[in-house]
């Protein structure tokens, strides 16, 4: 598999890539910083990547560079079966109802602006013939909930952006996996107080390699998440009011 | 926490790897509650397929090492017993193994640690490049600045099997005649002694030797890791008593009915026993346990074991598990705990009168012209470490005046041995 990884230098993204590496699959890394993408890149050739791994700037904040972007991990590549996005930012509800600029970047960075990549990754997987767009979204983006509100609401949007994707670009061979991560002890996450049944990176990355490998459109990481999600889904509007999930 | 070390360890004034020294190292002093966690930071930088030469972050663990290396036929070239130890912990303890008679320690493979020292300032040291700092990091328990970068040699292996020898001993001198014995012929060995045996059975037990299998003698897939258990709560005390130590010492020991055998087993078995039990020392209890290792010097001569058994067994302090090992190489970090000698490891569990029993042991080790092992340390006092290290410490401490002057990197440990 040739697959581009937008934001695997870090969290659940460094675990699915080593997995892919140690498969053998050819990997380029796309993300902010070139000196951390060169140190990555050397950890994934260590662990069994096939050729070189390349590594090409990209910030999400910076939509404009996109197009080109990918374009350059295409080449590097010598063409393109997956691209990955696990690039994002997380704040917690407090920090981002006191600091307006903040909930704003996050909005856009996390929304709009990864939208805007997916769209560019999407139109180079279609001229490939198809392929399978893998994008981590959140269980968060599943219900309105006090902790996440905001974070959330742009976690639902790509939720949907995604959905849609699929039902438009499946029977051209694009697989669009959307991957909802409950909470995974990460670095994103460090601080936090995990609840009793957070899971680890590499679990879930074994979990989202096999939905790429199935091209499952859905996958919730770990899995018992489906069904808490479920069962939040389920409660009535007055039980969401009282409690503080 | 988080991945990039670099940045996060600017204003920290303490590392911790995984957390699984026995002692209060990595935990901070009472007045400053911060510690960084290098566990996010594991990425591997360098590895030269020809010479063995590899380089990771400090969060790297060794159970990743053997997992992608040993398929490739490579090894740590020092492993202690348990995988669940990161590099930047294995340098800070400077930790050995069971061929630390013929290999040394961790130490003497590293050839480069990237640090952060106190002033803030990112280097690189060498047995050649700031070569103070370099010898006072390795077994300078996380007191000279954080390690953030670790380049070591690894070792060739011909499988990754290991032919195993298990030999029944009858008491104590038989045990050091008997690891000196296999010393030159086994790159591996280690004992279990039954600590509850007195008198003429003073230290019997059971000696294990290996070495690597060869490519025509080890099965031809690789080990397959087995069920692992997990305790998932603590035991009540009554369990590990006097009682049952008794009757799993005598069946452990009765287990080895021959007086020799031998076999083929997977490395996993062979180096990392407890490891197939998760959560392993829940066993201990609520009040847990703790470690005691010391090594008594070749000049204090065979008898020296004899007498600090007799310490512990006098006072019945129960220990379920005991090791005994001998150390043939001198270490390369100024308070690295081998010299050689033998060492006694002896688990311990807690009750109302460790204290006491870790005071009268120390005293003996003194005695003895010995020294203790920090990683497993928390309750020898201030003036017993001293009167062990004397002029190592003096010469740890000049090499901090130098390098941090207000002492700014300080453990829970530092603040009651060295008086930080």
């Amino acid at each position: 598999m040739r697959v581009a990884f937008l934001g695997a230098t870090k969290g659940m993204g460094r675990a699915l890539a080593r997995l892919t590496a140690e498969r053998g699959d050819t990997i380029c890394l796309l993300g902010r910083n070139s000196v951390d993408l060169e140190r990555s890149a050397a950890d994934l050739s260590v662990r069994g990547a096939t050729g070189p791994v390349r590594g090409v700037v990209c910030d999400l904040e910076k939509p404009e560079a996109f197009t080109s972007a990918i374009d350059a991990a295409r080449e590097a590549l010598g063409g393109l079966d997956a691209v990955v996005v696990t690039a994002g930012v997380f704040a917690t509800q407090e920090e981002l109802e006191a600091d307006p600029a903040l909930a704003e970047r996050l909005v856009r960075i996390n929304f709009s602006n990864t939208v805007m990549f997916c769209e560019a990754a999407k139109k180079a997987l279609l001229e490939e013939g198809g392929g399978t767009l893998c994008v981590f979204s959140s269980v968060a983006g599943e219900r309105g909930r006090k902790p996440v509100i905001i974070y959330g609401a742009a976690k639902a949007g790509l939720t949907r952006y995604l959905e849609g994707l699929d039902h438009k670009h499946h029977a051209e061979g694009l697989r669009v996996v959307t991957v909802k991560p409950g909470f995974v002890k990460t670095s994103m996450t460090a601080g936090l107080e995990p609840p009793p049944f957070a899971g680890e990176p590499d679990a879930v990355a074994r979990r989202v390699l096999g939905a790429m490998d199935r091209g499952a459109p859905v996958v919730y990481a770990p899995a018992l998440w489906r069904l808490i999600m479920a069962v939040i889904r389920a409660l009535p509007r007055a039980i969401m009011r009282r409690i503080n999930f | 926490m988080g991945e990039d070390l670099e940045r996060i360890s600017a204003d920290v004034n303490l590392s911790r790897g995984l957390g699984r020294s026995y002692g209060d190292a990595s935990l901070p002093p009472d007045d400053e509650p911060t510690v960084l966690n290098t566990t996010f930071a594991d990425r591997i930088l360098s590895f030269d397929e020809d010479s063995g030469l590899f380089r990771a972050e400090s969060g790297f663990t060794l159970g990743e090492l053997n997992r992608l290396l040993m398929p490739r036929g490579y090894f740590s070239p020092v492993s202690p017993g348990t995988k669940f130890v990161t590099l930047g912990g294995m340098v800070a303890a400077d930790v050995h193994g069971k061929n630390q008679h013929k290999d040394g320690n961790f130490g003497h493979h590293v050839t480069s640690l990237k640090m952060r020292v106190a002033d803030g300032r990112v280097l690189d040291c060498s047995p050649e490049r700031h070569a103070d700092l370099f010898r006072a990091t390795i077994g300078g328990m996380g007191l000279t600045g954080h390690i953030l970068e670790v380049e070591f040699g690894m070792s060739r292996i011909p499988s990754q099997w290991i032919c195993q020898e298990s030999r029944r001993i009858h008491d104590i001198d038989e045990f050091q005649d008997a690891l000196e014995e296999s010393a030159p012929e086994w790159p591996y060995t280690m004992g279990w002694i039954d600590c509850l045996a007195r008198g003429k059975n003073m230290g019997r037990g059971i000696l294990m030797t290996g070495r690597w299998a060869e490519a025509d003698q080890a099965p031809p897939r690789a080990p397959k890791p087995g069920f692992q258990p997990s305790l998932r709560f603590d035991w009540p005390s009554w369990v590990l008593s006097g009682l049952t130590i008794r009757l799993f010492n005598e069946l452990y020991y009765r287990k080895q009915w021959r007086r020799r055998s031998s076999g083929i087993v997977s490395h996993e078995s062979f180096y990392y026993p407890l490891d197939a039990i998760r959560s392993w020392n829940r066993m201990y209890g609520r009040r847990g346990f703790t470690q005691y290792q010391c090594v008594l010097p070749r000049e204090a001569g065979r008898a020296s074991a004899r007498r600090v058994l007799d310490v512990l067994t006098a006072r019945g302090g129960a220990s379920f598990l005991c090791v005994i090992k001998d150390f043939g190489r001198e270490s390369k970090g100024i308070l690295s705990f081998p010299r050689p000698g033998i060492t006694l490891a002896l688990d311990i569990a807690v009750r109302d009168d460790t204290q006491d029993l870790v005071d009268a042991l120390n005293e003996q080790v003194i005695q003895e012209g010995g020294r203790i092992y920090l990683a497993k340390d928390s309750f020898t006092r201030r003036e017993h470490f001293e009167a062990m290290e004397g002029p190592r410490l003096d010469e740890f401490q000049a090499i901090r005046d130098r390098w941090d002057p207000n002492r700014r990197f300080r453990s829970a440990q530092s603040v009651r041995l060295l008086g930080d």
